[in-house]
């Protein structure tokens, strides 16, 4: 997994409220494996019309929020399906920060898996960044990880994310080796734990 | 070396040190079933908890493919079991199915439990349906266990008293490989519903009371204990329903402790404890509640008696209103925040302030999903729809072929046909849609699912979200309707 530490980039503002997994990716695309190319298909139904053209009014399609690379978003992101698929999508679009007041759980969770940063902001932080972006749109965010801050022109937001899980940005980590250094443990757990709850194992007549 | 182990044991797991030295202070039920799933807690407060009951599907295959690339296998298959739900053809036929994409994704879950050793209840299983309503019915699902699955609604195994959250498919593959997840312990809620229910008001009314009431991330960073009278009154079916929709509160998961119903159900179920044994996991499980004056993060009240038939009217399970009221007007919300998603959610649905909801007409009717096609909720539509026809076309789609076939044993599928309803298999269909049973563009449709979102039941569909009483209900009137009226006189 790649590793985030600082990110200066053009971002898009997204200001809609729950906005969900289906929408990021629309459920005829999760047959896709992910080499086939999810970002072409972010946000499908909200980008292009029916008929495959782009809706120009579209803040992701505007010239300078194409190649943006920070999404700052409103309350309860990425909510509903537990779909990862969605955050691919992001990823391979090139997106690798969403800041937004609140996130889906399962969300964010898949989020941190991938190497893309949740940034959480205060509700008038988010308002004022977005509003910063509609008066000027080529204004590059700055978020760095280490200081959990958001650089917005000459201003400085703060946003707060899992300690845990800055750590496991900040370092590419991966759980499965964290988790097979405690391999004993487990072992020892599942020991106990068969006679300490003999009746949580599957009955062998289904 | 053993005594540092045993001090490192007492370090990472607070419970195990008060216990040590005698002080026992009253937990929850969300405690309980924490600490009894903790292999170890970290200093930075993560845990890594042991995994009881793991389900996979069709939509597991990149979770498969990282152990592929890994060389990896599953550590237990033998608390793994898959399903075949999500991509399967509801109305067209399930041998030698036509659309290569979905037999491809069959397929690929048939190979892949193979090569692990993984028991599929696949299409020609007599076993098959939807994973949150076969875990369940199987009794597999029980309570006390540590339940996940690579779908969001894996919350409604909570039901039964069992600790049960949705993950993504790099956990799915780390439960794979290792049969633990980390996770950091949620802040705990209690949802009370005092009173009692009045007839026509269901346990999917209840849910969308308080989702109204708590909006769609009031229960984030959550998992929530379901308590009262009314949530006691509730069968099985219902408080699965309930527990289902924990997640479009935001929550990790729902749970409620179980009971005589819970553990009535269970019994003699094909993969339940038997004889002794399942007495002696009764006596286990029955100390699963959250004890006198044990501390709630949050507390949320409401009485069942002020409930009423509830639909959606929106593209957020928030945007949840009794029947009797009227659409939202944006340019009455003080918040211009909130006035914007009410201006979206009256676009997209077609809708003007102020129209009355019992005024929208329908295009379609769906029964189905894991949310409500439980031999109940069938029950339920049918004794609306027995004798009357359906104004508008629609599916129903049962929630397993098990319910299927009690279904028809019943009769209800005859009370579907004759009112004009096609009567499906069971899977996923239309709640999601990828299996390409899907609402038409512009179409509205009256929905036992879970999900309103803009495009979930395909693109440009409309749907309205309630009970399977008050989807037959829209479906003899042609429009939203109170089902109430209709239930006068007729057997419940």
């Amino acid at each position: 997994m790649d590793k985030f530490l600082r990110l200066t980039a053009a971002a898009c503002p997204l200001d809609v409220t729950n906005l969900n997994t289906d929408q990021l990716l629309p459920a005829r695309y999760l047959k896709w494996p992910r080499a086939a190319g999810l970002g072409k298909v972010l946000l499908q139904d909200l980008r292009f019309d029916p008929d495959g053209r782009a809706r120009a009014e579209f803040p992701l399609n505007r010239p300078f929020w194409r190649e943006a690379r920070i999404i700052v978003g409103g309350r309860n992101f990425g909510c509903g399906s537990s779909r990862e698929a969605a955050v691919y999508a992001l990823y391979d679009y090139g997106i690798r920060c969403v800041i937004a007041p609140s996130f889906g759980d399962i969300f964010s969770g898949n989020a941190v898996q991938n190497g893309l940063l949740t940034a959480i902001a205060a509700d008038e932080v988010v308002a004022a960044i977005i509003a910063t972006l509609g008066e000027r749109p080529e204004l590059p965010l700055t978020v760095d990880l280490e200081q959990q801050t958001i650089l917005c022109g000459d201003r400085s937001y703060n946003f707060t994310i899992d300690p845990v899980s800055r750590l496991r940005l900040l370092n590419g980590w991966d759980d499965m080796a964290l988790t097979e250094s405690f391999r004993d443990r487990i072992l020892a757990f599942k020991l106990d734990d068969q006679s300490r709850r003999p009746w949580a194992r599957p009955g062998t007549t289904g | 070396m053993a005594t540092n182990n045993f001090l490192y044991y007492l370090t990472f797991r607070p419970e195990a040190m008060a216990a040590f030295f005698g002080m026992t202070q009253p937990q929850t039920l969300i405690d309980k079933l924490w600490a009894a799933h903790e292999i170890v807690r970290r200093q930075d407060g993560e845990s890594l908890l042991w995994v009881d009951r793991h389900y996979v599907h069709e939509g597991s295959f990149h979770a498969f493919s990282r152990l592929t690339e890994r060389g990896a296998m599953v550590a237990e298959p033998n608390l793994t079991f898959a399903v075949a739900d999500h991509y399967v053809p509801t109305r067209a036929p399930r041998t030698n199915i036509g659309n290569p994409e979905i037999a491809r994704m069959v397929r690929q879950v048939e190979e892949n439990t193979a090569r692990h050793h993984i028991k599929l209840f696949g299409l020609d299983d007599p076993r098959q349906g939807i994973v949150h309503v076969v875990g369940p019915e199987q009794g597999l699902t029980l309570p006390g266990l540590l339940i996940v699955c690579g779908d969001s609604h894996t919350s409604t195994h909570g039901a039964l008293g069992a600790y049960a959250f949705g993950i993504g498919a790099s956990e799915v593959a780390h439960v794979l490989m290792t049969q633990t997840i980390w996770q950091r312990k949620p802040k705990r809620m209690r949802i009370t519903i005092d009173g009692r229910a009045t007839p026509g008001v269901a346990a999917k009314d209840i849910v969308l009371a308080i989702i109204a009431k708590i909006g769609a991330d009031g229960a984030t960073g959550y998992a929530i204990e379901f308590a009262g009278i009314a949530i006691r009154a509730l069968s099985i079916e219902g408080r699965l329903t309930l527990c289902n929709m924990s997640i479009e509160a935001g929550a990790r998961c729902g749970t409620i402790a179980p009971d005589a119903t819970t553990f009535d159900y269970v019994k003699g179920r094909p993969f339940a404890p038997k004889g002794p044994a399942f007495d002696q996991a009764v006596e286990a499980w029955s100390r699963l509640n959250s004890d006198n004056g044990a501390d709630f993060d949050h507390e949320v009240r409401l009485d069942a008696s002020e409930i009423m038939p509830i639909v959606t009217w929106g593209t957020s399970p928030q945007h949840a209103l009794p029947i009797e009221a009227s659409v939202p007007d944006p340019a009455r919300e003080l918040d211009p925040a909130r006035a914007n998603d009410l201006r979206d959610a009256l676009s997209y649905m077609g809708l003007r302030p102020g129209t009355k909801l019992t005024n929208i007409a329908i295009d379609r009717v769906f029964i189905g999903s894991c949310t409500n096609a439980r031999i109940e909720d069938l029950r339920a539509a049918a004794a609306v729809l027995v004798g009357r026809v359906s104004k508008v076309p629609g599916l129903v789609s049962p929630g397993s072929s098990a319910v299927k076939r009690q279904a028809e044993q019943e009769g209800l599928d005859r009370v579907f046909r004759d009112a004009g309803l096609e009567w499906g298999e069971s899977g996923c269909s239309m709640c999601v849609g990828i299996n390409g049973d899907i609402v038409a563009p512009g179409e509205r449709c009256a929905s036992t699912t879970n999900r309103n979102f803009g495009g979930r039941q395909g693109p440009g569909a409309r749907t309205h979200l309630m009970s399977p009483a008050m989807v037959a209900a829209a479906a003899v009137t042609g429009h939203l309707a109170d089902v109430r009226p209709l239930l006068v006189g007729r057997k419940l």
